[in-house]
């Protein structure tokens, strides 16, 4: 996180200088601002089931950001999961950001690196869409499409559908990963804003491995699909 | 509109502040605790005199801008404020005089006052960078410069978002001949949004969130109503554009009551501002609006307003019941109390999060009764620039939200919601000219533009979510949330239309040429410019001296945006060319557009932008008549 400020600083220093503008009316039209958002930090309700988070966090402009996003999930040391992803992101139409640069999994090790391609932005009927291609450094590939909706049930409490499907181009023996289709995640989430930056929340999670990671899972005794009900907080400054 | 009998009722009790129901009171976001903690306040529980405007008068002035701890909410916070006065002191000048004001900047950052449509030498006009270089902390500026009109008029911070924080304050101006205006007894009152939080914050917290302060969105129990009420297919019909677009018709407000605390003269409404008349008098009320962010709708219920000025330039009389008020915008209104009793001087925001509220009373023992505030308006197709009725949506080419390009749109047809992904390509061929859109047919004095709307190559892009394909005209439309009043409330709203100079016009030219001007922005990424090209990026709008040139202004967006421009008047195209009324800003309501004619009579540089503050920084152009 520090590393990556300093490296968020600088970018932004440089695309200040070269974005710098006398503002007459007094104040700045396009200040620098940063954003951390704590999507998620929750807890299965189960003793045995894993802790997880997803942070995302920029600094920049009204076109220009540089974005980090990392989620992780943590059950004992033999299960954990860490993405980092650091891109830069520029607004190419009214509601969508192009954004590119790299991601690399931490956890489980073997570690992967990947170059980043993506579109993030909200489509029509308030879509909230993350759709992101990978190239990895052996020449994998991988998509991953997000999708969110917020549904108001009154103006504070509001319940979230997400779905979220990942497939590979090739199967990466080390990680019991299979080509095609791997896994897909849908959570419904509902929270309270206590204010518009912080709400906790109670949620219900579902996954399920599909095709040759399934069957891998299978074949080492793993299940291939859980579910579990969860209770978090979403904050974000 | 008559009362039988007296509504007052004896302010022996408590507060008047206890007379609000709960959930106005909520809404006003005032806490009752506020009432002992309020600085400004003489004893709320004796005589219930408000604080009053200072009044200053002369033609030398020492004036300095200084942090002040204040508390409106029951919360400390600190203002900016003028002479420790909050607002600053009313400024009463008179024509045909020089005024010189010494304005001392005690801040910690750069300052400035501006005086708000004044006529005057450009390098009086307080505009930092632009007529001179600002007030450094600790430095005096002396302004100095001749009286040339009269009314009521006001000034304020032109730096930073000092205006939110209560730099401001009001100036009267009497006529140096009779004052065609006969009245008793005036008031001056100005109207204003406070919020505790910075203003700085309120801007990143909106970049961030454009709906940060939107607590009226439409929820999942309304839809069910709606199902109920309309069916699914008319539910369906009705929200799918409003979906498709990405857009909501309950965006009415940016910034709303969630943070603010609306005032009337310094005072909030948990403990109103109160002013006194004696039956038969004809009292003339200045209304300033002098808020960063809210538009208000006034009314005195029980009263009939009879609107003589407008930003300070004298109208043919028109009795009313309502108006609104754009931001800076300034109305003058003779009312004459009957008989003994207390009125409400009622301004509600636009949106109707919250109120503020005066006490206007024969007896400082009456206190008059709180009217209910009136339904949130909600958007319209027609607030987006298109009428519906019986239009046929295959010819739409709106919402092509996909990734595809843009050949092939019909932009006569329209091209909003231009969220294609190709946007960006389009910029071939682009004009680069920015506004300076001559066209050649030009309409007749008085009566508007009768030209084509055109949109740019500058409207595409990320910076801009909406085009308005069929601008409707401004001028007869009371405004949203005001459109049935008549009907249904048996209010007479004033409308544009209805203001006619009391003086002929002053240049009787036709418009040699006409500027079309695009408001434009993305709600979403909270971006705010014109033409689709923000202040930072944009050329100057240049006028030769002494042209007579009609702006034309469209406007691209839902929100209203008021708009000023310095040093000359907005002479507003109402339909009567023989008295074209004069007015230093001009609302554009949502998806319409407007014409005024301008006199390019004042060499130098001017500004020019929309006067809600966090849209200001965007949405702005430098102005050079040479």
């Amino acid at each position: 996180m520090k590393n990556f400020n300093s490296l968020g600083f600088t970018l932004a220093m440089a695309m200040a200088s070269a974005m710098s503008s006398l503002s007459y009316a007094g104040a700045e039209d396009d200040p620098l601002l940063s954003y951390v958002a704590i999507d998620q930090l929750e807890k299965g309700l189960e003793s045995d089931d894993p802790t997880s988070f997803s942070v995302q966090a920029w600094v920049g402009y009204d076109m220009d950001k540089i974005w980090l996003k990392t989620s992780g999930e943590y059950q004992n040391s033999d299960e954990q999961d860490l993405e980092v992803q650091a891109l830069y992101s520029h607004a190419v139409a009214p509601y969508w950001d192009m954004q590119m640069g790299l991601r690399r999994d931490i956890k489980p090790s073997p570690s992967r690196d990947w170059l980043v391609l993506g579109f993030q932005g909200l489509a029509p009927y308030f879509f909230d869409i993350d759709g992101t291609f990978f190239v990895g450094e052996k020449g994998q590939t991988a998509i991953r499409l997000g999708i969110e909706q917020e549904w108001l049930i009154t103006q504070k409490l509001i319940l979230t559908p997400e779905f979220e499907v990942n497939a590979y181009g090739k199967s990466d023996d080390e990680l019991n990963m299979g080509s095609g289709l791997t896994d897909i995640n849908a959570g419904l989430r509902l929270k309270y804003e206590i204010t518009r930056k912080f709400a906790p929340y109670i949620g219900i999670d579902w996954s399920k491995k599909f095709g040759a990671t399934a069957d891998i899972a299978r074949h080492d005794g793993g299940s291939v699909s859980n579910s579990q009900f969860v209770m978090g907080v979403t904050a974000w400054f | 509109m008559t009362i039988s009998k007296p509504s007052h009722e004896k302010l022996n009790k408590s507060s008047s502040g206890t007379v609000l129901s709960r959930r106005q009171f909520v809404f006003g976001a005032s806490a009752m605790l506020a009432l002992t903690t309020i600085p400004f306040s003489k004893n709320a529980f004796a005589s219930a005199i408000s604080q009053s405007l200072t009044q200053l008068s002369g033609k030398v002035f020492d004036l300095s801008i200084d942090y002040k701890t204040v508390n409106f909410t029951g919360t400390p916070a600190r203002a900016t404020v003028i002479n420790q006065l909050f607002p600053g002191p009313l400024l009463r000048w008179k024509e045909g005089e020089t005024v010189t004001l010494r304005v001392k900047n005690n801040l910690d950052h750069d300052s400035s006052l501006h005086w708000h449509g004044m006529i005057l030498p450009t390098e009086m006009d307080g505009v930092p960078g632009l007529s001179f270089a600002g007030i450094k902390p600790g430095d005096t500026f002396e302004y100095t410069f001749p009286i040339k009109q009269s009314g009521t008029y006001w000034y304020h911070s032109h730096s930073g978002f000092q205006e939110q924080t209560g730099a401001y304050g009001a100036i009267v101006i009497d006529p140096k001949e009779a004052d065609p205006v006969v009245f008793d007894r005036e008031h001056v009152i100005m109207l204003s949004d406070w919020s505790d939080e910075a203003p700085e914050t309120i801007y990143a917290n909106l970049k961030k969130q454009s709906d940060y302060y939107n607590y009226s969105e439409r929820t999942t129990s309304d839809l069910f109503s709606d199902i109920k009420k309309q069916g699914l297919v008319n539910t369906w019909r009705a929200r799918s554009m409003w979906n498709q677009e990405r857009m909501s018709d309950r965006d009415i407000s940016d910034v709303t009551g969630a943070t603010y605390t609306y005032l009337m003269n310094g005072n909030s409404p948990a403990q109103p501002w109160q002013a006194l008349f004696k039956q038969g008098e004809k009292v003339r009320l200045r209304f300033i609006n002098s808020s960063a962010m809210t538009i208000f709708d006034v009314r005195i219920p029980g009263l009939k307003m009879t609107v003589v000025a407008s930003d300070g330039q004298n109208v043919q009389p028109i009795t009313i019941d309502e108006f609104r008020m754009g931001v800076a915008e300034t109305y003058d209104v003779i009312v004459e109390p009957k008989m003994e009793d207390a009125y409400c001087i009622f301004v509600q925001s636009i949106d109707r999060s919250g109120y503020t509220l005066g006490n206007f009373t024969s007896d400082e023992m009456f206190t008059a009764k709180i009217p209910d505030m009136d339904p949130m308006p909600i958007l319209g197709h027609g607030d987006m620039g298109m009428n519906m009725e019986g239009m046929d949506h295959s010819k739409m080419a709106m919402g092509s939200d996909s990734m595809s390009g843009m050949e092939g749109m019909d932009h006569s047809q329209m091209a909003m919601g231009s969220g294609s992904m190709a946007g960006m390509e389009g910029m071939e061929g682009m004009d680069h000219s920015q506004s300076n859109t001559v066209i050649p047919t030009l309409g007749l004095a008085g009566y508007g533009s009768n030209n084509e709307i055109k949109h740019l190559e500058s409207e595409n892009g990320p910076q801009v979510d909406m085009q308005s394909g069929m601008p409707q005209s401004g001028l007869n439309d009371p405004g949203i949330g005001l459109r049935d009043h008549q009907a249904n409330y048996n209010r007479k709203v004033l409308t544009y239309a209805d203001l006619k100079g009391l003086h002929p016009t002053h240049d009787k030219r036709q418009p040699t040429r006409e500027i079309q001007l695009h408001l434009t922005g993305n709600m979403n990424r909270y971006m705010w410019s014109i033409n689709g090209i923000n202040f930072a990026d944009s050329a100057p709008l240049e006028l030769a001296y002494n042209e007579r040139v009609r702006i034309t202004l469209v406007n691209d967006t839902m929100m209203i945006h008021p708009m000023h421009l310095h040093g000359v008047w907005s002479e507003l195209e109402t339909g009567d060319p023989d008295y074209i009324p004069r007015k230093h800003t001009v609302m554009v309501q949502p998806g319409s557009k407007i014409s005024y004619l301008v006199t390019a009579d004042a060499l130098g540089q001017w500004a020019y932008h929309c006067h809600l503050l966090y849209h200001m920084p965007g949405m702005f152009r430098k102005v050079v008549i040479k």
